[in-house]
């Protein structure tokens, strides 16, 4: 299977990714710059993490409006599984792929700590391998990481069981402690904190193992591990 | 803004002739002090700069060391303490970005960034919580931007900073050794500008740099934009991929004027140049003014005509701006024309190098008259003592700071932010551990050993990890040269920092040397900044944590060294005293044996002893492991002490060990086989700090209580203006 991993100008954490879809886990995955399209034969999708365009304007918004998200918008709805971190997930809301918005954390301060987050959907190709209330110590680092939907859109993401992470403690004042949710038919995914900074031990002070899962969950889905 | 008249006259019989206002305004940005060095590099050749594992390659802006396996290291140290005193938040980012295009330079990525920050007293001046604020800000800012971790440094406050800042950053790149830029170039090669257009921005930097500071010329502080440096280095290292590039240099101080001038002087070529040809962001800009920008985010580089094309696609990639500028001539001039006339034709010897001094230096007057021993009143209560030092600004947790730096990026950082040393892993299984260390309280009192103690406390730092020291970098920080008591000072802790390394080979890869820094109160105290490098071949020692039952042990002898200790500058307001003195042999005996005692892995975790003496190192433990522990003073090896000097000496070459009781045996015997000074001290357990003198109890602390002080105070100081209480 071939993950695509979508770089754009100021794209910083494609690299980490990268490295941890190939050395780590030993997948086929391929850097695509953000200015064509997708070729038809990507099995999953990863929006990493950086300050794409610098963060003017609004984290994330031109790259919204890059060629390559088109493709990107094409395969989600064809159900393949896309993962955005951090600016990859802000760029996933400034798409529309997902609901909500990110906004400045409430300490008005880039926060770089590490945080335990509590799964609460374990139905996404990222979390299938998890089990309800698991927890995942897992970095954030970010400026505008506080996940803010109004209370109708709430509403709607406890219906539809979109919301997938969310912190054990209120870390930047986000809606509801929320760090991850995911679309409607749960195949795209977005989350603030960084997996790939925490799936291998000799980076992870506490436990690399519940972030190995959010990878071995897409290994999973893909049918490549059982 | 322009030469001495000595200088003048040198010019005119060094080219033979009046120069063009054009080469009058390149010259004095290139003399200038920031640029050429004139007054210490002289001296600054006492420093042993060879080793094994040093690489020298030409034209380099930063130094370079072989890790084995193929792969090099490279580091430089810059600092941008003008600029970041007027405008902190620009002054700090563009610091950042300097630093970053020198490691850049060799053809290695950049893989983090340490700073080191000097600000007034923050408890009662409010323009130093101002500056303080920004100048954080505007490094988290560019740095995270960048994607490159923040992954060390030091901040601290003294009233000779005032209105003033020192904004040093350290930075570290990684590559593999053929990938390193071999600088050469020959004639009809083309020159090519690369990066952000030319401004009126830093116009005149360098020389603002060289004065003292009078006036808020904020035109002469750069505009940071870390986007375009992003992409700058993307785009440098796929053409260093597609060896696209035969020689590079940043554009730093003096713009164009310098990095012309040193990358001719250095290959031995001459370049010619129009400055029509300079991609600008605004009309109308003179030759001289394009000459002397400081924009930032801005490299030279050296390509031939064949492969100018394949460059241009590059940046047209990244979509940076690019303009090819001029070309390479064979005859050691600079030459700058706009069209067809000539501005400027120099030879480039002359730019590159000014006249070097040789200044007078003398024994200033206020060491005659130091107080060396005080009547203090004598302390009361030690408990409410350590509890004032930990929430006090220098020894406070500087967790506000680094929280806001984005030390994870990378997937490197194996110790993080808040230990001893920071330590990152490298691609062929090693380990680099890093640390910078200024002591200005030291080395007011005694340029010398203090220097050597900030030598020495960045030594010890990295060995904490598991590392051995394998280079340092040297930031020499003073006031105005021309007054022979601070130049004094200036070589005393030069002779100290060259002392040092010969005995402990280690050699000096890089430095800085930045004169001028006065506040309208003075000169600032000596402020030479270590940055050390270490390499921990197998896997580094990463703090375990501590548990009930746990043992302490002290390695090293506490002697009677209040002097600038926090102790005596903080609790006492009290400067003078005894400066801690470096015993080398000590100290090479030390950090040997704490190195074979972590590769014995007999030590769940080793930590420094130093800023605020046993007292602290010993409360920084049990906050950050939230375990109580009782200390017996008379047990602590050393000099026969009264108890303010036992917990609160700055002794240098004292390391604190823990070991469960399983290897202590071990760990006692390793210590004793290698004849260090040490003693098993205390136990881990229960919820209070506490230090016994024979058996009477003088300090009972809160563990829960003191971290909450610890953790907190820094961030109440600055958003609230007043310390964390109980």
């Amino acid at each position: 299977m071939k993950v695509g991993v979508i770089v754009f100008p100021g794209s910083n954490c494609d690299r980490d990714m990268y490295h941890v879809l190939t050395d780590v886990f030993n997948l086929d995955a391929q850097y695509y710059w953000h200015d064509k399209g997708l070729p038809k034969n990507i099995d999953a999708i990863i929006l990493p993490g950086g300050f794409s365009y610098g963060d003017r304007l609004r984290a994330g918004v031109i790259a919204a409006h890059s060629p390559i998200i088109k493709d990107v918008q094409k395969m989600a709805e064809k159900g393949i599984p896309v993962l955005g971190v951090c600016n990859g997930f802000q760029i996933l809301t400034e798409s529309g792929l997902l609901p909500g918005v990110l906004l400045k954390n409430k300490s008005l301060n880039f926060m770089c700590k590490w945080t335990s987050l509590i799964v609460d959907n374990n139905t996404t190709p990222f979390t299938n391998q998890f089990k309800i209330n698991d927890r995942i110590p897992i970095p954030i680092a970010n400026g505008e990481g506080r996940y803010f939907v109004d209370e109708n859109t709430m509403k709607k993401l406890k219906k539809k069981n979109q919301i997938v992470f969310r912190y054990d403690m209120s870390v930047n004042g986000s809606s509801d402690r929320i760090a991850g949710v995911c679309n409607e038919d749960g195949n795209v995914v977005g989350m603030m904190p960084h997996p790939e900074r925490a799936a291998e031990s000799e980076i992870n002070p506490t436990d690399s193992r519940p972030s190995s899962l959010i990878f071995e969950s897409l290994l999973v889905k893909m049918g490549v591990k059982n | 803004m322009s030469l001495e008249s000595r200088e003048l006259s040198e010019l005119k019989s060094r080219i033979g002739r009046d120069p063009t206002p054009t080469e009058l305004q390149i010259v004095a940005a290139e003399w200038s002090e920031h640029c050429s060095y004139k007054s210490s590099k002289k001296h600054l050749k006492m420093l042993p700069m060879t080793g094994k594992l040093v690489i020298n390659e030409k034209g380099y802006d930063s130094g370079v060391l072989d890790v084995g396996d193929g792969y090099v290291v490279t580091a430089h140290i810059e600092s941008h303490n003008h600029p970041s005193a007027v405008e902190p938040y620009g002054g700090a980012a563009t610091g950042v970005g300097g630093v970053i295009r020198d490691i850049l330079s060799a053809g290695t990525r950049p893989i983090a960034i340490f700073d080191g920050l000097r600000f007034g007293d923050i408890e009662k001046d409010l323009e130093a919580r101002w500056l303080f604020k920004n100048v954080v800000a505007g490094i988290a800012d560019y740095g995270n931007c960048l994607g490159i971790p923040t992954i060390g440094g030091e901040v601290e406050f003294d009233e000779c900073y005032e209105n003033y800042a020192l904004v040093d950053v350290a930075a570290l790149g990684f590559g593999k050794k053929e990938g390193l830029i071999k600088n050469h170039a020959k004639k009809g090669d083309i020159v090519v500008l690369l990066g952000g257009s030319t401004g009126r921005d830093g116009i005149g930097g360098s020389q603002f740099a060289s004065d003292a500071l009078e006036s808020d010329n904020r035109s002469a502080v750069q505009i940071p934009d870390p986007f375009i440096e992003k992409l700058i280095i993307e785009a440098v290292l796929q053409a260093r991929n597609d060896k696209l590039i035969h020689a590079m240099k940043d554009l730093g101080g003096g713009g164009l004027s310098c990095a012309i001038s040193e990358i001719a002087d250095a290959l031995e070529i001459g370049i010619e140049m129009d400055v029509d040809l300079v991609h600008t962001r605004e009309d109308n800009l003179s030759p001289d003014e394009i000459m002397i920008s400081e924009s930032q985010e801005r490299m030279l580089i050296i390509t031939s005509r064949a492969k100018l094309k394949k460059l241009e696609k590059i940046c047209k990639r990244f979509r940076i701006g690019y303009s090819v500028i001029g070309h390479v001539k064979s005859d050691s001039q600079m030459r700058i024309k706009k069209g067809k006339r000539t501005f400027a034709s120099l030879p480039t010897d002359v730019v590159a190098n000014a006249t070097l001094l040789d200044l007078p230096a003398t024994m200033p007057s206020y060491l005659h008259t130091i107080e060396t021993e005080n009547k203090l009143r004598p302390i009361s209560d030690y408990t409410k003592i350590l509890t004032k030092l930990l929430g006090s600004p220098n020894i406070a947790s500087k967790i506000w700071v680094y929280g806001q730096y984005d030390h994870e990026v990378g997937i490197r950082t194996v110790i993080k932010p808040g230990c001893d040393a920071s330590v990152l892993r490298l691609d062929n299984g090693k380990f680099l551990s890093a640390k910078i260390d200024g002591n200005p309280k030291h080395c007011y009192i005694n340029p010398r050993q203090g220097a050597i103690g900030c030598f020495e406390e960045a030594c010890r730092n990295v060995v904490c990890t598991g590392a051995k020291p394998i280079g340092m970098l040297d930031h020499l920080q003073f006031g105005n040269p021309n007054d022979p008591e601070i130049f004094w000072t200036f070589l005393e802790s030069l002779k100290g920092l060259t002392d040092f390394a010969k005995y402990f080979k280690i050699p000096c890869i890089g430095g800085k040397v930045s004169l001028y820094n006065e506040t309208h109160a003075g000169p600032i105290k000596p402020t030479p900044v270590i940055g050390v490098i270490g390499l921990a071949e197998k896997k580094p020692s990463v703090p375990q944590t501590i548990t009930q039952g746990d043992n302490l042990i002290i390695v090293g002898k506490t002697k009677d060294e209040l002097g600038g200790s926090e102790f005596f500058e903080y609790i006492h307001k009290f400067i003078g005293g005894r400066c801690p003195v470096v015993d080398f042999e000590d100290s090479k005996k030390n950090m040997k044996s704490v190195l074979s005692a972590i590769n014995n892995n007999l030590a769940k975790s080793v930590h420094d002893c130093s800023k605020g003496g046993l007292a602290v190192a010993v409360s920084e433990l049990c906050m950050t492991n939230q375990i109580g522990c009782k200390v017996s003073l008379d047990k602590v090896p050393g000099d026969k002490l009264c108890a303010d000097k036992i917990l609160f000496s700055e002794s240098h070459s004292r390391y604190l060990l823990t070991t469960d009781s399983k290897k202590l045996s071990k760990l006692v015997a390793l210590l004793k086989k290698n004849k260090v000074s040490f003693k098993h001290i205390g136990k881990f357990g229960s919820d209070s700090i506490q230090f016994n003198c024979k058996t009477k109890s003088i300090i009972s602390l809160n563990v829960t209580k003191s971290r909450k002080i610890w953790l907190h105070s820094l961030s109440n100081l600055v958003l609230h203006g007043k310390r964390a209480s109980q």
